[in-house]
C-alpha cells in the first residue's frame, strides 16, 4: 500500500513533514507493508496537510491531518472504520470532482520525481508526438490550440513559437518565466514542485519546434523548495536522454539551465528577467526590438510562462482541438485559477475559460475565511483591478474581463471581506511600484512616489476632491508613458478602488487638535 | 609584497571559478557567496570584478539592484514577513506591527543584540495559507505571533 503526505512547500508551510515523520513511525510500529511517497499538493490547502492511502477503490484522504492524528488515521485506514477527519474518495471530493485538471491532470496524484510514475499517468507522450515532427507542425498545432500566454498578456503562444522557428538557424533560446511574483498566485509552483517532469517536457517541445538547442528555466528565489526539485528533475531527465545532445534518441540537442531570480517583482517583466539571466541589474529593455528577434544575448527566444509551457505536452499528445474545446472565445483551454486571501478554501481551481467568478469565490471557495461578507476580489496580481460584488458574474475570459477595466492576469484572485480599507489598498498599490520598479523611466519612478503621497493626503481628508482628481490624472500619466506594464498598470487597481470604492476615500479632514 | 587575500576573497574567487568565471553568472555567484558566507562582503566586490573581467561598478550595480544580497550578514534568525496583498487580507499588517513590537525591531533591521533579522517580503506563494512567513528559509502557513515566537526560540 502507498501512503501519500505532500511535500509541496504550502503543505509543509503547515506540519506536512512532521506529519509525514508520523506516518512513517506509525507504518514501522504496527510492521505494515506500506510505503509513504511525498506528493505534491492536491491544492486543497485548507485540508493540508492531506494524507491519502491508496484502497481497491481508489484513493481515500484524510485532512487536515497533524502529527498527533497520524496514528487514530493510520488505524482507520488499516481497519477500515470511520474517522473524524475521513473525507472519502479524494476523486470524489467536490473541490477536485468539478475541476477541469488537464495541465494539473497529475499534480499531487504522482511521486513528483519518479519518471517511472511520470510515465505511467500519460507523461512523455507529448514529447514523444513531437519528436516526429517537423518544428513548423508543431508551431501549428500550438497555433490552433489557441493557446495564449498565462504570463498575464495572454499573447497566442503560437505566434511567437512560428516568428521565432522562422528566423534564420543558428543559437537560439528558449526562457521559461517562473518569477511568479503576483500576490494571490502559486500554481507555477505547485508545477515546479508537483509535477516538474511536465515544464521539462514542455519546454523540450519548445526547443525542438523552434529548432533552439539551449533553455533557461528563471525562478523566484522566494521558491528555494521550488529551485531544488526543478534541479532534481533536470538531472533525473539528463540521465534518462530527455535532455541533452540526444534527446530521447532523436539526435536533437536540448539542454536546460535552472537560474536563481534575486528578490526583484520586476524580473517578471519578459526583458528585465533576460538582463537578469544574461547576470545584469533586471532594467527593462525597450521594445522594439521583441525578444523573439533579438532576446537573450541578442538571439531569437521564445519566452514563456510556466502553465504555458506546461499546457502543451497535452496539446502534442491528444492534439489541438481536444484544448480548443475547452472555452469561450478567444479564451481556448483552461486556467488553473488560484483562490487566495480571505477565503474558506483557498486553493488551486483549474477550470475552462468561462467560469464565473462568483461560482470560483462562493461554490469553490466557500466565501471569506472571516465568513463576513465579501466586499472585493483583486484579480490577476497586484497590477489587476479590484472587482466589486456586483462583477462576480462576469465570465472569466480575457476579453470580457478587458472590457470590464480588469485582467485575468496569471489567474490569481485574492479575496478580502468588508473589513478593508481600499484606501490603503490603493495607497499600497503605489507604494509596491515605487519598491519594485526598475527606475528607467519616468513616470512609474516618479509616479509612484508621487501617487502613494497623494493618496495619503487624501487618506488624511486634506483637499479631497483636488487630490483625486491629482491621483487620477498622475494615473493617465503613468499608463500612456510608462515604458512597461509596471507602471503602466498599476492604475488598475488604483482607479478601480477610486471608481468602485469611492466611499473608502471620501474622509473627512482630521481636527486640527488631533 | 601584495597582503594575503582574505579567506572571504579567496572563497569568492573560487566561486567566480566554479562558474566559469562567466559574466552571465553573476546572479549565480552572488547567491552563492552568500549562502556560504551570510552576506557579499564589500572586500570581495573587487576581487569578483576582477575575476569576471568587469568594472567594479557593474558588480556594484547589480548588488544594489536585488533585494536579496546584503553586504552584512543577518542575524542568526532570519524572519520574513509577507506584506502583499492576499497576506493583507488576512491581517498581514498587524501582525507585522505586533511581531515588531514584541520583539523591539523595526522592519528590515536586525535586532541590537544582532540575533533576530526581521524583513518585508511580496508574496512567498502562499497565498492561500495566508498570512505567510518565513523562518531561517522555511515557510510558514497560517503565522501568527505566538507560531512566529515558537520557531524564533526554537532556530535562536
Ligand atoms: C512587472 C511585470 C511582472 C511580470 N511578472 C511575470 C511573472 O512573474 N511571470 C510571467 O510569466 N510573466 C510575467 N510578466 C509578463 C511577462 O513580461 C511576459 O509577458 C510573459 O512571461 C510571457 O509569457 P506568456 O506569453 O507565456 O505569458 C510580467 C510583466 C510585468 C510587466
Ligand atoms: S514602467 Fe517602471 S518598471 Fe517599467 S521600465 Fe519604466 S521604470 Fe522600469
Ligand atoms: S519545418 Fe522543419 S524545423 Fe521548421
Ligand atoms: S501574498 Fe503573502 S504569500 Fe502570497
Amino acid at each position: 500500500m502507498r501512503i501519500y503526505v505532500p511535500a509541496d512547500s504550502a503543505a509543509l508551510s503547515v506540519g506536512a513533514d512532521e506529519t509525514a515523520a508520523a506516518v512513517d513511525a506509525a507504518i514501522a510500529a504496527r510492521g505494515l507493508d506500506a510505503t509513504l511517497v511525498r506528493n505534491g499538493s492536491r491544492g486543497m490547502f485548507w485540508l493540508e496537510p492531506l494524507v491519502e492511502a491508496e484502497t481497491p477503490a481508489g484513493r481515500i484522504a484524510f485532512g487536515p491531518v497533524t502529527a498527533g492524528d497520524v496514528d487514530s488515521v493510520i488505524g482507520a485506514i488499516v481497519d477500515g472504520t470511520a474517522h473524524p477527519l475521513a473525507l472519502g474518495l479524494t476523486e470524489e471530493i467536490p473541490y477536485l470532482k468539478n475541476q477541469e485538471r488537464l495541465t494539473f491532470e497529475r499534480v499531487g496524484v504522482t511521486d513528483p520525481l519518479s519518471l517511472a510514475d511520470y510515465e505511467a499517468h500519460g507523461g512523455l507522450a507529448g514529447l514523444r508526438a513531437a519528436l516526429g515532427m517537423d518544428g513548423a507542425a508543431i508551431c501549428k498545432e500550438v497555433l490552433d490550440s489557441g493557446l495564449r500566454g498565462r504570463g498575464g498578456a495572454g499573447f497566442p503562444a503560437g505566434i511567437k513559437w512560428k516568428t521565432v522557428h522562422d528566423l534564420p538557424e543558428g543559437q537560439k533560446y528558449i526562457c521559461c518565466n517562473g518569477d511568479e511574483g503576483d500576490s494571490g498566485t502559486f500554481a507555477d509552483r505547485m508545477i515546479f514542485e508537483g509535477d516538474p517532469f511536465l515544464l521539462i517536457e514542455g519546454m523540450v517541445i519548445a526547443g525542438i519546434a523552434v529548432g533552439a538547442t539551449e533553455g533557461y528555466l528563471y525562478i523566484r528565489s522566494e521558491y528555494p523548495r521550488s529551485i531544488e526539485v526543478m534541479k532534481r528533475a533536470v538531472a533525473i531527465m539528463e540521465a534518462a536522454g530527455w535532455l541533452g545532445a540526444n534527446v530521447g534518441g532523436s539526435g536533437r540537442t536540448f539542454w536546460l539551465k535552472v537560474r536563481r531570480g534575486a528578490g526583484a517583482y520586476i524580473c517578471g517583466e519578459e526583458s528585465s528577467m533576460l538582463e537578469s539571466i544574461e547576470g545584469k541589474r533586471g532594467t527593462v529593455r525597450s521594445k522594439p526590438p521583441i525578444p523573439a528577434i533579438s532576446g537573450l544575448f541578442g538571439r531569437p527566444t521564445v519566452i514563456n510562462n510556466v502553465l504555458t509551457l506546461a499546457a502543451v505536452p497535452l496539446i502534442m499528445d491528444k492534439g489541438a482541438q481536444f484544448y480548443r474545446d475547452y472555452g469561450m472565445g478567444r479564451s481556448t483551454g483552461t486556467l488553473p485559477f488560484q483562490l487566495a486571501g480571505n477565503i474558506a478554501r483557498g486553493g488551486l481551481v483549474e477550470k475552462a475559460f468561462g467560469v464565473t467568478l462568483r461560482e470560483l469565490v462562493e461554490d469553490f471557495g466557500g466565501g471569506t475565511a472571516s465568513g463576513r461578507p465579501f466586499r472585493t476580489a483583486q484579480v490577476g496580481g497586484p497590477l489587476g483591478a479590484y472587482v466589486s460584488a456586483g462583477m462576480l458574474d462576469l465570465p472569466m475570459d480575457y476579453e470580457t474581463f478587458a472590457e470590464n477595466g480588469a485582467m485575468v492576469g496569471h489567474g490569481g484572485i485574492v479575496v478580502f471581506d468588508d473589513t478593508v480599507d481600499m484606501g490603503a489598498m490603493a495607497r499600497f498599490a503605489f507604494e509596491f511600484c515605487e519598491i519594485e520598479s526598475c527606475g528607467k523611466c519616468t513616470p512609474c519612478r516618479v509616479g509612484a512616489v508621487r501617487g502613494k503621497e497623494t493618496v495619503e493626503k487624501i487618506l488624511r481628508g486634506e483637499d479631497v476632491a483636488k487630490n483625486v482628481a491629482l491621483v487620477e490624472d498622475l494615473c493617465e500619466v503613468m499608463r500612456d508613458g510608462s515604458l512597461c506594464a509596471m507602471g503602466g498598470l498599476t492604475p488598475m487597481p488604483v482607479l478601480s478602488a477610486l471608481k468602485l470604492f469611492p466611499e473608502d476615500f471620501d474622509r473627512a479632514p482630521k481636527l486640527a487638535a488631533e | 609584497m601584495p597582503e594575503p587575500a582574505s579567506p572571504q576573497v579567496e572563497h569568492a574567487i573560487a566561486v567566480c571559478a566554479a562558474h566559469g568565471n562567466a559574466a552571465s553568472e553573476l546572479i549565480e555567484i552572488l547567491h552563492d557567496i552568500q549562502d556560504e558566507a551570510g552576506c557579499v562582503a564589500e572586500e570581495t566586490l573587487p576581487a569578483i570584478a576582477k575575476a569576471l573581467n568587469l568594472a567594479r561598478a557593474e558588480v556594484h550595480g547589480v548588488m544594489s539592484f536585488y533585494h536579496d544580497f546584503r553586504r552584512a550578514p543577518a542575524g542568526r534568525v532570519r524572519v520574513q514577513l509577507c506584506r502583499a496583498e492576499s497576506c493583507q487580507s488576512r491581517g498581514a499588517s498587524a501582525l507585522i506591527e505586533d511581531f515588531c513590537a514584541r520583539h523591539d525591531v523595526a522592519l528590515g533591521q536586525t535586532s541590537r543584540d544582532g540575533m533576530l533579522t526581521v524583513e518585508a517580503v511580496y508574496c512567498l506563494g502562499n497565498c492561500a495559507l495566508s498570512p505567510a512567513a518565513m523562518v531561517n528559509g522555511r515557510l510558514v502557513g497560517r503565522a501568527d505571533v505566538a507560531r512566529l515566537d515558537a520557531l524564533v526560540a526554537e532556530a535562536r
